[in-house]
């Protein structure tokens, strides 16, 4: 497919947040709860006719992306532009009559069909819902047409069926079917084949890639596993914790993988030869909560490769203890966990934090127990993140370097959105190392 | 054209798989479903063919000029006896029988007319007017049925005439709470299903989504709740009546006012005109109480058990496969 081809879905700065109810309390003043950053500021292009994968573990907003694109979810800000019209601007009797030119596969098949529709009532709904058939026999025509062509053959021995009588396969491709018959432009695929066997899973997706070619199609395919994406998609783009990391050609990616995370990723496919042992130095700690997502880049407390510009914080120092006590003895954890204290300054993102010495210990005491860790484990990356410590009036203050924001930037064939690869991040971070104070 | 037999074939098939359910029961289910669906039945019969099977009026006092006797006892001519307005016990059951389902079923009728499209409206579309509907509902709740009835009958007693309507409203009243509360709450969680998501993605209108997709997903339960309200609705009826607001002697005949009319003929060894009209209650409201179970128990999923049929494998068909195999 060549670059220049017309751009189909155009995403400029797309933000999605859930708002997390308060308390009763806070729910009685009418303050509003904080906000689960789905999507955080994403800007993409969807070309026309290709397959983009969006890759990303559990929780790294990839499925409310494709929703949000649909105009499902309510965007909180930014822009998607389909077919030349920002949809997020839309007011939902219009986003209806587009519906006809987007569509949806969902994860679980046995969820999306209505138990009290026969497949085909379920499958000819839409034609009814957008007012595109005369009669019941012209739409009953039109199913028998499209179940045909979903390899739902024959026919007739599926039409009169409810959704309960049909494997987890035939329901998915019943799902298909309904999505296809309105002549669609663009397809969201998220995760359609991570909930059946995998004798069938190929089986859907080579249905899928014929009816590309068939109807014309554009595909974003959202889904949690490298290996359907890397036979499926045109493109990839890993997300995190609701940003685009990495985004480049399927290929490129895979035998180059830019960023820490996606190289962690790939590393972490299963080999499928027992003799062979490949070095899986996964990530460290699980994904952050996406309602306070780290300062800085959002992978650097998981990231082996973090440095000076990533925007390390009090949170950091937080895990950096957490880690050291969970190798110590009992003795030492005691006398260190009772000096520290409930250390409450560590919860919140922020450069500067304050502790004040427990049970008798000084700053400097403090001070001496930073400096032990350090000596313990001198290459944490943490280390590289600390501007300043000092102990004043009893107390331990802790200063980081600002955080930078890290940029999708240019890398080769691919964008990578991580400052090793930004020049301008690189000198700011050999700048930084030669202020620290140790 | 044959499209027509393929129409009704589907038709069948539609038919049969909503009655599955209860051509699959199976043991003390079934039982409570028979059961009750017979002694329903029969007062249904009684109800329709009243004016054939009563051997007189329900207000009757006299035949052929004569005059029958007051409280004569069950036997000759009056087979359950007569009341002290020289009434026939038989007479008032069985006439007694349509009132309590003309009431009852006119009730049902307008609870399921408001209840159901009012819990449907509010679980699917939430915010205000779900907060309202669900604490103007919970208000509703907090009143003893029996005093609410009581209020409804005698604020509509002076302007509607016709007792029957009188006291179905009242009722109605009583239970439109129980129908939006389960219809509204299984709303609530039919609403977060995918296929209604699915049917969003498809561009379907929310009325759409709510006929099309909700509503059935939610009726099933209705018919339970419904029959068990029934059972319910009669005691509250006869209550009204046992009281006097329910429906007034000269418009039918009513269970519930034949027996507060016979309390004092207990203490003079006069048993016949408080035993039947009681006996009829108990045996309706057993009646409907079984049927509603019984409908729980094979609707329901979670208590459903479904027949289990043991594999024979003495049968003749499976020796031909034996003997294949071998060969």
């Amino acid at each position: 497919m060549s670059a220049s081809a017309e751009t189909l879905v155009s995403v400029r700065g797309l933000k999605t947040y859930y708002s997390i109810r308060g308390s009763f309390l806070d729910r009685l003043v009418g303050r509003t709860g904080a906000a689960v950053r789905a999507v955080d500021d994403i800007s993409l292009d969807l070309r026309k006719g290709e397959v983009l994968g969006l890759v990303g573990e559990s929780g790294s907003g990839k499925t409310t992306l494709g929703r949000t694109i649909l105009g499902l979810v309510p965007a909180t800000s930014g822009t998607v532009e389909f077919e030349g019209k920002d949809i997020t601007k839309l007011s939902e009797h219009d986003l209806r009559e587009l519906r006809r030119r987007m569509q949806i596969v969902f994860q679980d098949p046995h969820a999306s069909l209505n138990p009290a529709m026969t497949i085909a009532q379920a499958v000819g709904h839409p034609l009814q819902i957008h007012g595109l058939a005369q009669d019941k026999e012209q739409v009953r025509a039109r199913v028998a047409e499209v179940l045909d062509r979903v390899g739902l053959s024959p026919v007739e021995q599926f039409m009169d069926k409810y959704p309960s009588d049909l494997s987890g396969g035939q329901k998915q491709r019943a799902v298909i079917a309904r999505a296809i018959i309105l002549n669609p432009v663009l397809l969201v695929a998220d995760e359609p084949v991570s909930m059946l066997d995998m004798s069938v899973r190929a089986k859907i997706l080579e249905l899928m890639l014929a009816l590309k070619r068939d109807f014309d199609l554009t595909y974003l395919y959202v889904t949690h596993d490298l290996a359907t994406a890397k036979f499926f998609c045109d493109r990839i783009a890993i997300m995190y914790l609701g940003r685009i990391v990495e985004i480049g050609p399927s290929e490129a990616i895979y035998e180059d993988p830019k960023h820490p995370y996606t190289q962690a990723l790939l590393r972490a496919i299963p080999e499928p030869d027992p003799r062979r042992t490949i070095p899986r130095d996964l990530p460290r700690g699980e994904v952050p909560d996406a309602a306070k997502p780290p300062l800085g880049c959002h992978f650097r407390p998981r990231c082996p490769r973090a440095f000076e510009v990533c925007g390390w914080e009090a949170r950091d120092l937080k895990e950096l203890l957490e880690r050291r006590w969970a190798e110590m003895g009992e003795e030492g954890f005691d006398a260190e966990r009772a000096a520290v204290g409930p250390a409450e300054s560590l919860n919140e993102p922020a450069t500067t934090a304050k502790l004040h010495g427990h049970g008798g210990a000084s700053g400097a005491d403090l001070a001496g127990l930073l400096e032990k860790a350090r000596t313990g484990d001198p290459d944490d990356p943490f280390w590289t993140g600390v501007k300043r410590i000092a102990s004043e009036n009893g107390a331990l203050e802790v200063d980081w370097f600002d955080p930078v924001d890290p940029r999708l930037l240019p890398a080769g064939p691919v964008e990578v959105e991580c400052h090793l690869y930004d020049e301008a991040a690189l000198a700011e971070a050999a700048e930084r190392r030669g202020a620290r104070i140790p | 054209m044959a499209t027509a037999t393929v129409r009704a074939q589907r038709r069948t098939v539609a038919l049969r798989r909503a009655f599955a359910p209860i051509a699959e029961a199976r043991g003390f289910a079934r039982w409570m479903l028979f059961a009750g669906a017979a002694i329903t039945l029969m007062f249904v019969i009684l109800a329709a063919f009243a004016p054939l099977l009563s051997p007189y009026a329900f207000d009757q006092y006299q035949a052929n000029g004569h005059r029958f006797a007051q409280l004569a006892r069950p036997g000759h001519g009056h087979i359950l006896g007569t009341t002290v307005q020289s009434t026939d016990v038989l007479a008032r059951i069985v006439y007694g029988a349509q009132t309590e389902l003309e009431v009852v079923g006119l009730a049902l009728a307008f609870g399921l007319a408001v209840g159901v499209p009012l819990g449907l409206v509010s679980g699917y579309f939430g915010g205000i007017l779900d907060r309202g509907s669900v604490f103007f509902m919970d208000a509703m709740f907090a009143f003893p049925p029996l005093l609410l009835a009581i209020i409804i009958a005698f604020l509509l007693g002076s302007s509607v005439s016709s007792g029957v309507l009188v006291a179905a409203i009242a009722i109605t009243i009583v239970y439109v709470p129980q129908y939006f509360r389960v219809v509204r709450n299984h709303v609530i969680s039919v609403r977060e299903e995918q296929y209604v998501e699915a049917a969003r993605a498809l561009g379907a209108k929310p009325f759409t989504i709510l006929r099309r997709y909700v509503f059935f997903n939610v009726v099933q339960n209705v018919p339970v709740i419904a029959t068990l309200n029934a059972a319910d609705a009669v005691l509250t009826l006869t209550a009204l009546g046992f009281i006097g607001y329910g429906v007034q002697p000269t418009q039918g005949a009513e269970w519930g006012y034949d027996v507060s009319r016979a309390v004092t003929d207990v203490a003079s060894g006069i048993w016949w005109t408080g035993l039947f009209p009681g006996l009829a209650i108990v045996l309706l409201v057993s009646g409907l109480t079984l049927l509603g179970e019984g409908l729980n128990e094979t609707i329901n999923p979670v208590l459903r058990r479904r027949a289990i049929r043991q594999v024979d494998f003495d049968a003749p068909s499976f020796d031909a496969g034996a003997e294949f195999y071998e060969a």
